[in-house]
């Protein structure tokens, strides 16, 4: 068993991720830090958004929304109410995500496909407009500043800022990810996950063995809200300051855009498209001026060649490499019992 | 089955459904009792499925009503009814792709048990309802495939997949919707002798079929109702069916009752039925 485990790739992959991502402050570069600290609030708000796409197959266009409400909950409570305890911030933020997630959603799950998708971009664009029309109340285009919030009660506001976000602003936001994966592993492989699954594969025999395809919906809405407001809530720190383009429709689309790059129909998928895309983002922006019309390609081959993204790529590499394993240790027991 | 019993457990009162100018059901009115087997038969176009759907709630009727046990259910739609113990599997092979046969059937029973909600617990350390689904997966001799994903299953399992889910609910009423069609012609008879004996360990108390092949009705049902163009044509037990043909053919004329005879039991006839299932 134990030799079963050993050689199980996937957990090699995982030890060695963690490994990767707990050592690389103190290792690299600060500025790939930084690029990895936006990962982490991205990865956040991508579990939450793939598990309406992936999980529930409702794709929505409209996600950037509850991003831009966390993020924007933290300026407020920051900046107006003097709250800085990032905990009541998260937490603040996640009841706010889940009720405007239950109202939105409420209305948004009476709909499937391309009405489900129009309906969420036109909720994310209100947002919008709001954002940029109450000038007074949330600062219009120019938005509205982020104080630094205290972690677990400490104030830590005499730190400088890079040591601040790259030292312990860092590990409180990788530890909130690693809580926020494992409670949506256990959404995922929990009955309700299941459910969630066949209503995708066929609501209509889903209807009939007694789900309640709609109330479904809404719980998974519902919870892709809180997630993805916690994820702006963990990014905002790290901006600094928060403006309306953050519930533009364009980011919206940069969400659905990282899970299809990543693979949408893996766990971990969403969380590789967040790496990858940041990452191949700013590479491909310092080289040439045209950074939009690379990415607008690379989605096209994405679709075409390997709809299950890069995440589904290696999940059939590794098939095939089992595949081989096995035939070969098929293959020796024979040898030996003929010899 | 158990012995019939007397107690009316679905009823159908005067039931119409058009499609536009095309009258699919046309005043059709029955009573199911517990413990039955009904079949339904009739020829292409006749509204077997059309009343299938009706009694399930995915259509509702132009006019009429339909009732389970005291309870008017007209309409109500098939989430509830699944909820109130009544299932359905399909003409058409009806599955999630991607499920395994194990997965399958848990996810019906985890529905079946209201667990749906459950956001945390892992699925996978739910004995009861894994052992449930192996139980479930064997009596309809899946026990072997139970972690191949339904897509890879041949057509005749894929089939036999889709009705073990609808037992899974284990629902007092059941309706199979041409449950053999896509199984092999040597295989039906054990598909049939799979269903009798797994309702009877589960405690469904009746069953409702749409089925073509006229040697499964006569030889499994109880009573048989024969619909042609939206109207019930016969109602009773298989042997006052026989019997029926002729009444039949006395009151619209020779012609017109080979039309529809050959329309309901295929090209034979029923007096040939013997001979020719022998060439089968």
């Amino acid at each position: 068993m134990a030799y079963v485990h050993m050689k199980n790739p996937k957990l090699w992959v995982f030890l060695a991720v963690t490994l990767f991502l707990l050592i690389m402050p103190r290792l690299g570069s600060q500025y790939l830090s930084y690029l990895l600290l936006t990962f982490l609030g991205y990865a956040v708000a991508l579990l939450g958004v793939n598990l309406l796409f992936g999980i529930a197959g409702l794709l929505s266009f409209g996600h950037a929304l509850f991003f831009a409400l966390g993020a924007y909950t933290v300026a407020f409570l920051t900046t107006k109410f003097g709250v800085l305890h990032m905990e009541a911030i998260l937490l603040i933020a996640i009841v706010a995500g889940v009720l405007l997630g239950a109202a939105i959603g409420a209305v948004c799950v009476r709909y499937i496909k391309i009405y489900f998708g129009l309906l969420t971009l036109a909720f994310g664009m209100l947002f919008y407009s709001f954002l940029l029309k109450f000038y007074y109340f949330t600062g219009g285009d120019e938005g509205m500043r982020v104080l630094r919030p205290y972690l677990l009660g400490m104030d830590l506001s005499a730190v400088p800022k890079m040591q601040f976000l790259l030292g312990k602003y860092y590990y409180y936001a990788l530890a909130a990810l690693a809580v926020a994966s494992f409670a949506m592993w256990r959404i995922v492989s929990s009955p309700f996950g299941l459910c969630l699954m066949a209503i995708r594969d066929n609501p209509e025999k889903a209807n009939y063995l007694g789900i309640d395809v709609r109330r479904y919906r809404w719980y998974a809405f519902i919870i892709s809200g809180g997630y993805t407001a916690a994820g702006g809530v963990l990014l905002a720190p790290v901006l600094g300051q928060v403006d309306p383009t953050l519930t533009y429709w364009t980011h919206s689309g940069t969400l659905v855009f990282m899970i299809l790059l990543g693979g949408f129909n893996t766990f971990f998928g969403p969380m590789l498209g967040a790496f990858l895309y940041i990452f191949l983002q700013d590479t491909v922006m310092s080289l040439i001026p045209y950074w939009r019309f690379v990415f607008g390609a690379m989605l096209a081959f994405i679709v075409i060649v390997a709809p299950g993204g890069v995440a589904g790529v290696i999940g059939s590499l590794w098939k095939k490499e089992a595949a081989r394993d096995s035939a070969r240790n098929n293959a020796d027991p024979g040898s030996e019992r003929s010899a | 089955m158990t012995p019939q019993g007397t107690m009316p457990i679905l009823a159908a009162s005067d039931l119409r459904k058009s499609y536009g100018d095309f009258v699919a059901l046309d005043g059709v009115s029955f009573q199911v009792r517990t413990g039955e087997f009904l079949s339904i038969i009739g020829p292409n176009g006749a509204g077997k499925t059309t009343l299938i759907n009706v009694l399930t709630g995915l259509l509702r009727p132009n006019t009429g009503k339909v009732f389970f046990k005291d309870r008017e259910i007209t309409g109500i739609g098939p989430q509830r009814l699944a909820k109130l113990g009544i299932a359905r599997s399909f003409q058409l092979v009806n599955i999630f792709p991607e499920f395994t046969v194990d997965e399958f059937l848990q996810v019906a029973i985890f529905s079946r048990q209201g667990k749906g909600t459950h956001f945390f617990t892992p699925r996978g350390r739910d004995h009861e309802v894994r052992n449930q689904a192996g139980d479930l997966a064997r009596l309809f001799g899946l026990g072997e495939k139970r972690n191949i994903q339904a897509k890879n299953l041949p057509q005749g399992d894929k089939k036999l997949l889709d009705v073990a889910s609808a037992f899974a609910l284990q629902p007092e009423v059941i309706l199979l919707d041409e449950p053999t069609s896509g199984v092999s012609t040597g295989d039906k008879n054990k598909v049939m002798e799979i269903l009798l004996s797994a309702s009877k360990k589960m405690g469904i108390q009746s069953i409702i079929q749409v089925e073509h092949d006229m040697d499964l009705v006569f030889s499994f049902s109880d009573r048989i109702i024969a619909l042609h163009q939206g109207r019930i044509l016969a109602d009773s037990t298989p042997n006052e069916i026989k019997r029926n043909e002729e009444v039949v053919c006395t009151v619209l004329g020779q012609k017109e009752c080979f039309q529809i005879f050959s329309d309901l039991f295929g090209k034979k006839g029923l007096a040939d039925d013997g001979r020719n299932s022998q060439d089968r």
